[in-house]
């Protein structure tokens, strides 16, 4: 009764603003009348049942439309005078307007309209600006205000083309489409995120293949000139044998492909290309650009997603988004359908009872036991390797034709192999934790996380001896270089005082051993082994399995494909932690083999078409899907923790160890990162050094740092109260929601209330008429009247009490 | 732009960039998509505009849609009659907000259209009863129905008055970290 009257009240308020409003604002207006369209009103229309509201509402937007339609007429009537004679304000308020209209413009595919509405509206606008802005360019300035609306549409269109041609470059959306459809969203995440690191890769491989590799190809001295270009005598017989190939030794190594082929010449070409400042700095570009995109791509998660893990909506968010709308696959639905109705049964559970706790210690016990056995492993497999990379320098020692092939690739396929059969491990012991699934997820991912950081630390550990060994080698290779170089010219000298000088093949030159194509070399060999296992493990776990399932079942005495092997899960977690460490490996080794980007963009390109196959073929949905976290930036930040830590390795060894004195583009300097103050010094002027010089002064660094960490400490306390605030307001929601549930019940209770006091009234009065007919009873119904006034009285206290009471709780 | 096509004029493409999500090879792809649903009745000369409509039955034996338990609401939100009958600019639009870059608050008013069956303005027990019975295939008993509408009502419900209005909706379905990667078909 009250709500028709606001509900007209607000119609007719609407009219009005509508009538009165300028035609800029009509939009703001449509977007109002949209909003009020949720709220509880117009019954008429809930009243008018499912179709004729439709057709209502059709009937409102086209009078909407027709009355934009209309103000625009209005106002192109109101403004067809000369726009010279537009005073000052009415200039001001048309350019509102135009800059309102091309707001909506942007702005229309996010509104809820109908697509109808929308064109309409788009064109509508569109002829508006076109009309007005050039109107508002005349008087001063018209030139310069025509070319930036122009300059402003061009640069538009060109947004537009490049949003296009970005799209159009996205590969293989119609094979994640197929696995969404078969396997749902948490698989293809794994495969959105291969492609993601594709496409990183594939800029890696850009600025190494295109800034370091192709110029010292092209204009670098060609192979065989200068000693760090060739294949030593010693050597030459078995350098294009297919096993020093594949191990990269021989040619492969006396190539562009590593760091000890490239010259230390300052400026190479006729371009005059500074070759060791751009190897310098593509290597520090690659680690730059990666920290800029998995940063930037964090903060865009953070911002989409919703806030953190919330336990207050378990319910609504189970019906409203357990539904995956990208399935398309009958099995993969009937899979999803039991998965949903698992879930609802598990959580009506424990919201019934409460978890029962029947051993606590033993339970207790078992973990801590499960966790001993956990860093027994890791202690284990960190020592395995150390003790491996030892026994793999004595080997060299001794020479590599003397050992077998498992001997000369010992580190790689122990670290292959430990990485393949731990995590199982893992596995097979977090069932002694009896942990709910996401967390056993959690504590799994942690675990192989350590495990892969473990070995690859102990990797690099061993690296270090080894380059350490090599630097010991050196020296002594230069005291044996002078003393040979002496011995030549001694008997050349000899023979004749002036004669030419010698010319000696570069073949013959004795060399240094150059540690960085080593470590370089390292890296490369730890990459492949790493994938060949990868495929491996793919072929015969999956595959394979799968095949023995699939023809075995006919004649086994157990059903194989329900029971014990079955077919296998995809699983996620393990394959996107893979990913993320073989990432890591290469960030660590690009600077010492530039070819490693490139062999990591091939390497991710077979591994996408090879999974995508072998998940179509091999692998079923899966049964539960549990996700390691709620946001989606849980793998991000793994990712950026590998990031940081494969980076220190590679800075450590620039900064600290002096680079090789006969190999690669800064031999002869004391430290890899002098040629920055040699550029500073030669190429630019006098005064930019100085700059630099006074910046790097202690004086400026220290108080710069104090300045930053300060700031940080500003932005934590800044987050940290904005956080209690919202801690504060959701309590805030939770109680004003008690009390407007309080509120509507006693409204509802009174009304309930009123409704039977009328109709006892109601009653009343007949029976006072019946009691007046008959005159006999006058004076009794009288009484009784009064008594039953006075009863009703008193139970109408009776019940205000209780509302009292009520109130009260 | 490179090749010539004559199923649309370049206005009309523009124009159907600026109103939904899509770029203009993803625009021409739809429409390929809904000719391949009845070859005799959509034309391939889209130029003029010519009024078409698809009733829901083609629509919904699209693959994308074919095992979703509530494709039927979805198409039935988009069509302006109602009905489920939908011409090639409503097809755009629905494709358009099920994308990926779509925005949330989008997403949320449609996902409250599809998930409102009697179409009253709220999502009412009777709403919810019927998402959960078609979302887990009537497997669970009906006072496990009873109790899950109830929690999820009195979770999201702030005003009180025992139903979710769009408000209280949107308010619990912008929190929920799944709810864009769930309501997305990619096309």
């Amino acid at each position: 009764m009250r709500g028709r009257d606001t509900e007209q009240k607000e119609g007719t308020v609407i009219e009005r603003k509508r009538r009165g409003g300028k035609g800029g604002e009509d939009e703001h207006q449509e977007q109002e009348k949209e909003k009020m369209s949720y709220r509880p009103g117009m019954r008429k229309e809930r009243r008018a049942g499912e179709r004729e509201q439709r057709i209502i509402k059709n009937q409102k937007e086209e009078r909407g439309t027709r009355r934009s339609r209309e103000k625009l007429k209005n106002e192109i009537r109101k403004s067809t005078r000369e726009p010279e004679s537009l005073s000052p304000e009415e200039l001001e308020k048309l350019k509102e307007a135009v800059d309102e209209r091309k707001k909506l413009i942007q702005g229309l595919r996010g509104k809820p309209w109908s697509m109808k509405k929308k064109l309409v509206t788009l064109r509508e606008s569109q002829e508006f600006v076109e009309k007005y802005e050039g109107a508002l360019g005349k008087g001063k300035g018209r030139k310069l205000y025509a070319y930036k609306v122009m300059m402003a549409k061009k640069w538009m269109k060109f947004q537009r083309d490049f949003e296009n041609f970005k799209t159009a470059c996205i590969p293989w959306e119609m094979k994640i489409k197929e696995i969404e459809s078969h396997f749902g969203s948490s698989v293809a995440s794994y495969f959105i995120f291969l492609r993601w690191m594709y496409g990183i890769n594939m800029i890696l491989f850009g600025l190494t293949f295109g800034l370091v590799m192709v110029p010292e190809a092209l204009m670098g001295r060609p192979y065989g000139s200068i000693p760090r270009k060739t294949v030593p005598r010693a050597e030459e017989a078995s350098a294009m044998d297919f096993a020093v190939l594949w191990d990269f030794g021989g040619y492969a190594q006396y190539s562009v492909l590593f760091y000890g082929y490239y010259n230390n010449q300052r400026a190479i070409g006729w371009l005059k290309f500074r070759m060791p400042l751009s190897y310098f700095l593509v290597g520090v570009g690659t680690v730059a650009y990666s920290y800029m995109v998995v940063i930037r791509t964090m903060a865009r998660n953070a911002n989409e997603s919703g806030v953190g893990d919330d336990n207050s909506f378990n319910f609504s968010w189970k019906t409203f988004t357990s539904w995956d709308y990208l399935i398309g696959n009958p099995e993969t639905a009937d899979n999803k359908f039991a998965s949903i109705t698992t879930s609802f049964k598990e959580a009506i559970l424990e919201e019934q009872e409460s978890r029962k706790d029947d051993n606590i210690h033993l339970t207790r016990f078992l973990r801590v036991l499960a966790n001993f056995l956990v860093l027994c492993c890791l202690a284990g497999s960190g020592y395995l390797i150390y003790f491996v990379v030892r026994r793999s320098q004595k080997f060299a020692l001794d020479g590599l034709d003397t050992h077998t092939w498992w001997e000369r690739n010992e580190v790689n396929m122990v670290m292959s192999l430990l990485g393949m059969f731990c995590p199982m491990l893992f596995d097979v012991i977090s069932a002694l934790e009896n942990y709910h699934p996401r967390v056993a997820l959690q504590w799994q991912l942690g675990r192989i996380f350590a495990l892969f950081l473990g070995n690859l630390y102990t990797f690099i550990i061993a690296l270090m001896d080894e380059i350490n060994l090599k630097r010991e080698e050196e020296k002594i290779v230069k005291f044996n270089i002078t003393t040979w170089e002496a011995s030549l010219y001694n008997s050349t000298v000899s023979e004749n005082s002036t004669g030419p000088p010698i010319t000696i093949q570069p073949a013959d030159v004795p060399r240094g051993p150059c540690w960085e194509t080593m470590v370089g070399q390292e890296f490369v060999r730890l990459i492949i082994s790493d994938t060949m296992t990868t495929y491996i493990t793919l072929l015969i776990g999956d595959f394979l399995r799968a095949v023995l399932v699939r023809f075995l079942n006919y004649c086994w005495c157990w059903d194989l494909e329900a029971g014990f092997p079955s077919y296998s899960e995809f699983d996620v977690s393990g394959n996107v932690l893979g990913l993320i460490f073989n990432q890591g490996m290469i960030w660590m080794g690009a600077f010492y083999a530039p070819c490693l980007p490139a062999l990591n963009v091939l390497r991710l390109h077979v591994s996408m078409y090879l999974q995508c196959w072998a998940v179509m073929c091999c692998n079923v949905p899966q049964e539960r899907v549990f996700k390691a976290s709620g946001s989606n930036n849980f793998y991000m930040a793994m990712l950026l923790v590998i990031l940081f830590l494969s980076t220190l390795p590679a800075i450590y060894t620039i900064v600290t160890i002096p680079p090789s004195f006969d190999c690669g583009p800064f031999s002869g300097k004391k430290r890899m990162f002098d040629v920055i103050q040699e550029t500073l010094e030669s190429d630019f002027p006098a005064w930019f050094s100085k700059v630099f010089s006074s910046a790097s002064n202690p004086g400026l660094v220290l108080p710069f740092i104090l300045l930053m960490v300060l700031a940080i400490y500003y932005l934590q306390s800044t987050s940290k109260s904005y956080k209690e605030a919202n801690v504060e307001l959701k309590k805030k929601l939770q109680t004003q929601n008690e009390e407007n549930k309080k509120k509507n019940k006693r409204a509802a209770l009174k009304a309930q209330m009123d409704l039977e006091e009328a109709r006892k009234a109601a009653s009343q009065t007949a029976e006072q008429q019946k009691n007046n007919n008959a005159s006999l009873q006058d004076q009794e119904g009288e009484t009784e009247l009064c008594i039953k006034m006075k009863q009703d009285v008193f139970n109408h206290g009776m019940k205000r009490n209780i509302q009292c009471k009520q109130k009260t709780k | 732009m490179g090749n010539k096509q004559t199923i649309f004029t370049d206005e009309q493409l523009d124009a159907y960039q600026d109103c939904t999500f899509f770029t203009r090879k993803e625009i021409l792809r739809l429409h390929g998509r809904y000719h391949e649903l009845a070859p005799h009745l959509v034309p391939m000369d889209y130029t003029n505009d010519p009024d078409c409509k698809l009733p829901l039955a083609l629509i919904v034996n699209m693959p994308e849609l074919k095992e979703n338990p509530f494709r039927n609401r979805i198409v039935e939100s988009f069509s302006e009659d109602g009905m489920g009958n939908l011409s090639f600019n409503e097809f755009v639009d629905m494709f358009s907000v099920l994308s990926e870059t779509a925005s949330r608050e989008l997403k949320a008013i449609y996902a409250f259209k599809i998930y409102d069956f009697n179409v009253d303005n709220y999502l009412c027990k009777e709403d919810l009863e019927k998402t959960l019975n078609r979302l887990t295939k009537e497997e669970l008993t009906p006072e496990e129905v009873e109790l899950v509408c109830q929690k999820s009502i009195e979770e999201a419900d702030l005003d009180g008055d025992n139903k979710l209005s769009f408000a209280d909706f949107e308010n619990m379905i912008t929190r929920a970290p799944d709810f864009l990667s769930t309501f997305h078909i990619r096309i």
